[in-house]
C-alpha cells in the first residue's frame, strides 16, 4: 500500500496543500485534474524527484519520504517518455537491470518477456528517433516494469496517443494491473478514470478536493468544480422554495424530491438524463418545459442539443433521435426530467 | 523597398567578403610565396619535424589530462546553482582575456623552483621550467575556455528528465552521469576537447616564457624569423600549418563518423 500523509509543497508559483490519500496494493488509482492542478507534481514527489516540504510518504509500511530516488522501488512512466534516444529500444529495457547487476542472461530473458507483454518484442534493434509516440510509451512501460517497482506512477500515459492506441494501451495498463502491481494515474481525462480506476482523486489548485469510487465521484460530486469538470453541463445555482419546489437561477421553477424544504446550492442533472419530444409527453416525469432549440453539436456520443426554456439547458440524444424528430436550430421542442434525476449541492 | 533590399545586400556581401578575404589573404600570401621545393626540404628538417612532433604530443596529454578535471567542473556548471557561480564564470574565461605573455610570467611563478608546485616537482627530481609538463601547464592554461564553455553547453543541453528518469530506474548518480549525461553530452565536449587542442598547440605567448627549450613549433618559428629572417620562418609556418589543418579535419570526420554510428 502506497500512503502520503499531509504532503505540502511550495514549487516555484504553485502550493501543494495538505496531500493525503492511499492506495492498497493492487489497485488502480487515477489522479484526475485540469492542466497545472499539481498531478505530475505529486507524482515526482512520490517518485523523490522533488523533495516536499512536509508530510510523509509510506510505501507498504516503510517510510520513504527522504529516502533516495533509486532506492525507493517506485516506478515513474514520464508524460514525455523519456526513453533515453542514444540507447536502442533493447538497452533501454536492459538500463534497470544493469543498475541492478543483473547478469546477462536474466538481462536477455527479462528483456523477452517485457517485449511480449507490451507488444514490442519488433522494436527491440531500433533506435528511440525511429519510433511514433504509441512505441515510445510501450518502451517506457517495459523499461520501468523492469525494475518489478512496488508501485507503478503513470503521468498522463494516454495523453498523446491517438484513439485506436488509446485502447490498446488502456487494456495494457489493466492487465499489468491485475497482475497485482499497484498503480497511481494522473490524467485530465475523466473518460481514462472511469475505464480503469477502481478509485478516484479529484485535484483542484494543489489540494484533493474528492475521493472515492469512480461512481461516487461522478454521480455525486461534492463540488461545482467537480460537476463541471468531469462534464455535467447542467449545473445551477438553486433555492429550495418549499419541499417539492426549486428555483434554478432565479428563472426556472422545478419540482424536486430531494427531502428539504429550504436552502440555496446547486442543482445539477446529466444531458442523457433528459427527454426530448415535440409536444408534452404524457408520463409520471414532473418537470416538462417548453424551449426553443439554439444549438446542436454533434459528440461522440450522439447529438447534444442546447435548448432555451429561460436558462439554456443541455440535453443529449443519440443521433437517430435528432434525425426522428427532425431537431432543427428555432424549432420548440418539450423537455422532460425526472425529479430523482435532480442532484443537489448544499451551498456551505 | 526592393531596391533597398538589394542595396543592402550587396554591402553586406561587400563587407563579408572583405572579412573573409582579411583572413584568407595573408595565409594565401604565405602559400604563395613558398615553393614545394622549400616545403619539402622544410618537412625533412629534423628539428622542425621533432618540434612539430613534441607539440601535437604535448598538446594532446594536456588536453586529454586537464579534460580529466574540466568536464566534472563542466557539469557542475550546468547543472548546480552555488553562491559564487557567476564568480566562477567569470574566472574560467580570464585566459581568453589577458594577454599570453602575462599569463605565461603568471605561470612561470606558478610552478618556478620557488613555488609550492615547483618544490613538490623538485622533489621527483623535476624542474617544470624549460620542460615539456611546463609546456603542457601553459598550454592548458590558456586553451582549457575552450573545453570548459563547450562541455558546459554540452552538459546543459541534455534534458535533466533523462538523468532523473535514470534514478528513477534505480541507477546511481556516478552511473547516470556516466551513461546518460556524458554519452548526450559527447559531441559537445569532442568539440571543446579538439578546440583545445588546436588552441594548446597554437599557443606561443605564454609557452615562451615558461620554455624556450624544448622548442614548440610557434618558439621554432620565431627563433627561426629572428635569426634568419622570414623567408626561412614561412616554411615553417606553412608546414605547421598543413599538420594541423590535416589533424583538424581528420578529428572532425572522426567526430562526425561516431556520431553517425
Amino acid at each position: 500500500m502506497i500512503e502520503l500523509r499531509h504532503i505540502s509543497k511550495k514549487y516555484k508559483d504553485f502550493t501543494l496543500d495538505n496531500i493525503s490519500f492511499s492506495v492498497d496494493s493492487g489497485d488502480y488509482f487515477v489522479l484526475l485534474g485540469e492542466s497545472g492542478a499539481g498531478k505530475s507534481l505529486i507524482l515526482e514527489i512520490i517518485a523523490g524527484l522533488i523533495v516536499p516540504d512536509k508530510g510523509e510518504i509510506t510505501l507498504d509500511g516503510r517510510n520513504i519520504t527522504n529516502q533516495k530516488i533509486q532506492k525507493r522501488n517506485i516506478g515513474l512512466v514520464f508524460q514525455d517518455y523519456t526513453v533515453f534516444p542514444h540507447l536502442t529500444v533493447k538497452n533501454n529495457i536492459a538500463y534497470p537491470l544493469k543498475s541492478r547487476k543483473f547478469n546477462k542472461i536474466a538481462i536477455n530473458r527479462k528483456i523477452d518477456e517485457l517485449a511480449e507483454k507490451t507488444g514490442i518484442g519488433h522494436l527491440l534493434e531500433r533506435r528511440p528517433d525511429t519510433l511514433s509516440g504509441g512505441e515510445l510509451q510501450r518502451v517506457a512501460l517495459a523499461r520501468t516494469l523492469a525494475l518489478e517497482p512496488g508501485c507503478l506512477l503513470l503521468d498522463e500515459p494516454l495523453a498523446s496517443l491517438d484513439v485506436q492506441l488509446r485502447d490498446g494501451l488502456r487494456s495494457l495498463l489493466r492487465k499489468i494491473n491485475n497482475e497485482g502491481i499497484t498503480i497511481v494515474h494522473v490524467t485530465h481525462d475523466y473518460e481514462e478514470a472511469i475505464a480503469l480506476a477502481d478509485k478516484v482523486g479529484i485535484i483542484h489548485n494543489g489540494k484533493i478536493v474528492q475521493i472515492g469510487s469512480p461512481k461516487e465521484v461522478f454521480h455525486k460530486p461534492k463540488s461545482k468544480f467537480i460537476a463541471s469538470f468531469t462534464g455535467i453541463k447542467n449545473f445551477y445555482n438553486a433555492v429550495i422554495k418549499s419541499d417539492d419546489i426549486i428555483i434554478l437561477e432565479n428563472k426556472v421553477k422545478m419540482e424536486h424530491a430531494l427531502g428539504k424544504t429550504q436552502g440555496s446550492g446547486f442543482v445539477m442533472f446529466r444531458s442523457e438524463d433528459i427527454v426530448i419530444s415535440k409536444s408534452k409527453i404524457d408520463s409520471s416525469m414532473c418537470n416538462n418545459f417548453q424551449g426553443v432549440v439554439l444549438d446542436m453539436i454533434p459528440t461522440k456520443r450522439g447529438m447534444e442539443v442546447i435548448v432555451d426554456i429561460g436558462i439554456k439547458i443541455s440535453a443529449l440524444i443519440t443521433q437517430k433521435s435528432a434525425d426522428k424528430y427532425n431537431l432543427s436550430q428555432k424549432c420548440n421542442v418539450w423537455l422532460s426530467i425526472k425529479s430523482l434525476a435532480v442532484k443537489y449541492i448544499e451551498n456551505y | 523597398m526592393k531596391s533597398n533590399f538589394n542595396t543592402l545586400n550587396l554591402i553586406l556581401i561587400f563587407l563579408g567578403g572583405m572579412a573573409l578575404l582579411f583572413i584568407v589573404a595573408p595565409l594565401l600570401g604565405m602559400f604563395l610565396n613558398t615553393s614545394s621545393a622549400e616545403i619539402i626540404e622544410t618537412t625533412k628538417d629534423k628539428e622542425v619535424q621533432k618540434s612539430i612532433w613534441l607539440t601535437l604530443s604535448i598538446s594532446f596529454v594536456s588536453t586529454i589530462t586537464f579534460a580529466i578535471a574540466a568536464i566534472p567542473l563542466s557539469y557542475l556548471l550546468a547543472r548546480r546553482n552555488f553562491p559564487a557561480k557567476r564568480l566562477v564564470l567569470g574566472i574560467i574565461d580570464l585566459p581568453i582575456v589577458i594577454p599570453h605573455s602575462a599569463a605565461g610570467i603568471a605561470i612561470l611563478g606558478f610552478i618556478s623552483r620557488d613555488s609550492v608546485i615547483g618544490k613538490i616537482a623538485a622533489g621527483f627530481g623535476l624542474n617544470l621550467v624549460g620542460n615539456p609538463a611546463g609546456i603542457a601547464i601553459a598550454m592548458a592554461f590558456v586553451s582549457i575556455p575552450f573545453l570548459l564553455n563547450a562541455a558546459r553547453d554540452g552538459f546543459a543541453a541534455v534534458p535533466e528528465r533523462l538523468e532523473k528518469a535514470a534514478l528513477n530506474l534505480g541507477a546511481s548518480p556516478a552511473r547516470v552521469f556516466f551513461t546518460i549525461s556524458l554519452p548526450l553530452a559527447s559531441r559537445s565536449i569532442v568539440s571543446g576537447l579538439i578546440l583545445m587542442f588546436a588552441r594548446g598547440m597554437s599557443e606561443f605567448g605564454a609557452v615562451v616564457i615558461v620554455a624556450y627549450h624544448p622548442m614548440i613549433t610557434p618558439v621554432l618559428i620565431y627563433e627561426r624569423f629572428g635569426a634568419f629572417g622570414l623567408s626561412y620562418a614561412r616554411p615553417v609556418s606553412v608546414v605547421f600549418i598543413l599538420v594541423c589543418l590535416i589533424f583538424f579535419v581528420l578529428l572532425r570526420m572522426l567526430v562526425n563518423e561516431n556520431h553517425k554510428k
